[in-house]
């Protein structure tokens, strides 16, 4: 193990390893290059889809079944289904982690605009906001957290499993895993799998930053704990099954 | 005016919540909605902003029928306070309070120099500003919502229970508030309610419903203690109806008789001198009262300001009414009530009997007009 260890130090002292394109940043930027396009599709499916689910209380059964179904594919048995009908490269790649970003980002959008406090949204309503200004200005806000937690959720996990694409036959990080595998040369494997998993770490802490940076101080100073209790479900196993099981204030009514 | 004119809600369920409604809200007023759970008030009170869409029938504000326009226009015009605050958790006081000023697209300095204004008319301090709404406690909160209401400078008011969520002393220094604002502003307010104590103190008019969607009354409070319409209106405005119809009867008239009283540093022999049936009472230089002595009490000395019997409340004979006036005189101990001027000091008694001979006074007026 000590001289496991020792040897993955030594390859990272190695000049050799961090030039041309086989050297590290050239993988690094491939591998995030692969990771982003599918985070960034991911986002622009998942994030309208959920929002719509959770602004109008229809089809919330829908969107948990989709995300629980999605979670629950192999990503390899995917890449491979993908690379029989469409061949090798970087399109079933992406499709297959696509695939991934998705259930995570769609599951934290309509969690977190549902369960924006009910006589929030019926205050805004009732102040003569239009249904698309109480989406955009009241609900989306106030998800944030959630939506920024799918995100992280989302992108930690394509990170990670973005080393497929060697398997492939594209490069990134997963190619100094896989080409290490190919030899035996199981000090090039760690440092494959330190690499990536380094990668993810540094952009969860990025997107963490981001998060203080744009969710508003109002959300995270909130001094009552009810609120973090119902926003908690990152994860679709944990999202309300429909509106109705929402914590939701009594609202009076006569 | 707000109109409504055979207004019905039936939900798709089948169940009536408002059956055809006829009732005239009057500008510049406070009308209460109040009734039991289920009578439909806060479902008649969203019909008018078109929060719930109305079945049948129609409303009118001042005359141009609410379902000629665009709902979100209709309510951008009408303030909104509802029970929960419902103040947007992302975004800082002054921000919340500058919604609709925005919505309306008064561009953001103008909104926020208005929001500060409506920030300290409700009793904000300037320095809330920049806090959150989840930092406020549920009073502060209940103030911002009113502020965020008045924010454009609505002509009409709907609060939908907006203090029955905070704590008896807050909502009571909420519903004097909201007095002040309005003899300030003269807004036409449409308030609901279950607390029938709150209807009585805050309404010019006040509504009762009955279960089912029906009016059962629509009066002036004082008519409304006094003469409730039927049974159910009897039993909804409760106990004490008798006493507490007294707080809309003036007080003008109400003789103030004489009241013995003695400096705070009296001997022994000037109480006694000073005493009517056995009690004098003690004031102050300035002439407010301090508290009664009794003959009874052993007066070797000077009085002793530490040991005087606590006097009962107070009558204002500028700002009571009859109520103010016989609780004053059932209060103290000597059975004779203390009538104050506004600056507090001491004018005379009131006696329980003179109330009732008024109260008698005013229903024979009442009964001759």
């Amino acid at each position: 193990m000590g001289a496991l260890l020792a040897d993955v130090a030594a390859w990272f002292g190695d000049s050799a390893n961090w030039t041309g394109a086989a050297g590290v940043p050239n993988r690094v930027l491939e591998h995030l290059q692969y990771s982003i396009v599918p985070i960034l599709l991911a986002l622009l499916i998942a994030v309208p889809i959920g929002a719509a689910v959770g602004h109008s209380g229809r089809g919330g059964f829908l969107v948990v079944g989709v995300a629980n179904g999605m979670r629950s594919l192999p990503e390899l048995g995917v890449l491979t289904i993908l690379v029989t009908f469409m061949s090798v490269g970087l399109l079933p790649v992406t499709i297959a982690l696509l695939i991934l970003a998705i259930p995570p980002l769609l599951a934290g959008t309509y969690a977190g605009v549902s369960n924006v406090d009910r006589a929030v949204v019926d205050a805004a309503r009732g102040m003569g906001m239009t249904e698309p200004e109480i989406l955009t200005k009241v609900e989306l806000p106030n998800a944030l957290p959630l939506i920024i937690g799918g995100l992280r959720t989302a992108t930690l996990q394509v990170i990670a499993t973005a080393a497929i694409a060697a398997f492939v036959g594209v490069d990134g990080l997963g190619r100094i895993l896989f080409s290490g595998l190919a030899v035996r040369d199981y000090t090039r494997m760690a440092a494959g799998a330190l690499l990536i998993a380094v990668l993810a770490l540094l952009a969860d802490a990025a997107l963490a930053a981001l998060q203080r940076l744009i969710v508003s101080p109002g959300l995270r100073t909130s001094t009552s704990s009810r609120r973090r209790a119902v926003v908690a479900p990152a994860q679709p196993e944990q999202l309300p099954q429909s509106r109705s099981t929402t914590p939701e204030p009594e609202l009076a009514r006569s | 005016m707000i109109e409504f004119r055979g207004v019905t809600k039936r939900f798709p369920d089948g169940t009536v919540a408002v059956d055809a409604l006829d009732l005239a809200v009057e500008d510049g007023k406070i009308t209460v909605f109040v009734g039991p759970s289920g009578c439909g008030k806060t479902t008649s009170l969203r019909m008018i902003n078109r929060m719930v869409e109305l079945t049948g029938g129609t409303i009118l504000i001042d005359g141009s029928d609410i379902m000629a326009g665009d709902a979100a226009q209709l309510r951008r015009g009408i303030g909104y306070v509802i029970q929960q605050s419902g103040l947007f958790p992302h975004r800082s006081i002054l921000d919340n309070v500058a919604t609709v000023p925005l919505l309306l697209g008064w561009g953001k300095r103008k909104a926020r120099e208005r929001a500060t204004e409506l920030m300290e008319l409700v009793g904000l301090s300037p320095e809330m500003a920049q806090r959150y709404p989840a930092q406020l406690s549920g009073g502060q909160q209940q103030r911002v919502g009113v502020a965020r209401a008045l924010a454009a400078d609505p002509p009409i008011l709907l609060m939908d229970e907006p203090f029955s969520a905070v704590d008896p002393v807050v909502r009571e220094n909420l519903q004097d508030e909201l007095l002040r604002l309005q003899s300030e502003l003269g807004k036409t307010i449409v308030f609901v309610t279950h607390d029938i104590d709150e209807a009585v103190k805050l309404g010019d008019k006040v509504a009762v419903f009955r279960t089912g969607g029906l009016l059962a009354q629509y009066d002036e409070p004082g008519h409304l203690l006094a003469r409730p319409a039927d049974d159910f209106v009897d039993g909804f405005v409760g106990r004490d109806r008798g006493y507490r119809g007294l707080g809309f009867l003036s007080a003008n008239g109400l003789p103030v008789g004489e009241l013995s009283t003695v400096g705070s540093g009296a001997t022994g022999d000037q109480v006694r001198e000073a005493a009517r049936d056995g009690w004098t009472l003690v004031v102050s230089d300035a002439g407010h009262p301090l508290g009664w002595v009794q003959v009874g009490q052993a007066l070797s000395g000077p009085v002793d300001t530490d040991a005087l019997i606590a006097g009962g409340s107070l009558y204002d004979t500028e700002a009571d009414s009859l109520r103010g006036a016989l609780d004053a005189a059932l209060s103290s101990p000597s059975g004779l009530g203390v009538a104050v001027d506004a600056s507090g000091a001491v004018v005379g008694s009131v006696r329980a009997a003179d109330v009732l001979a008024a109260l008698a006074t005013a229903r024979r007026d009442e009964a001759a007009a």
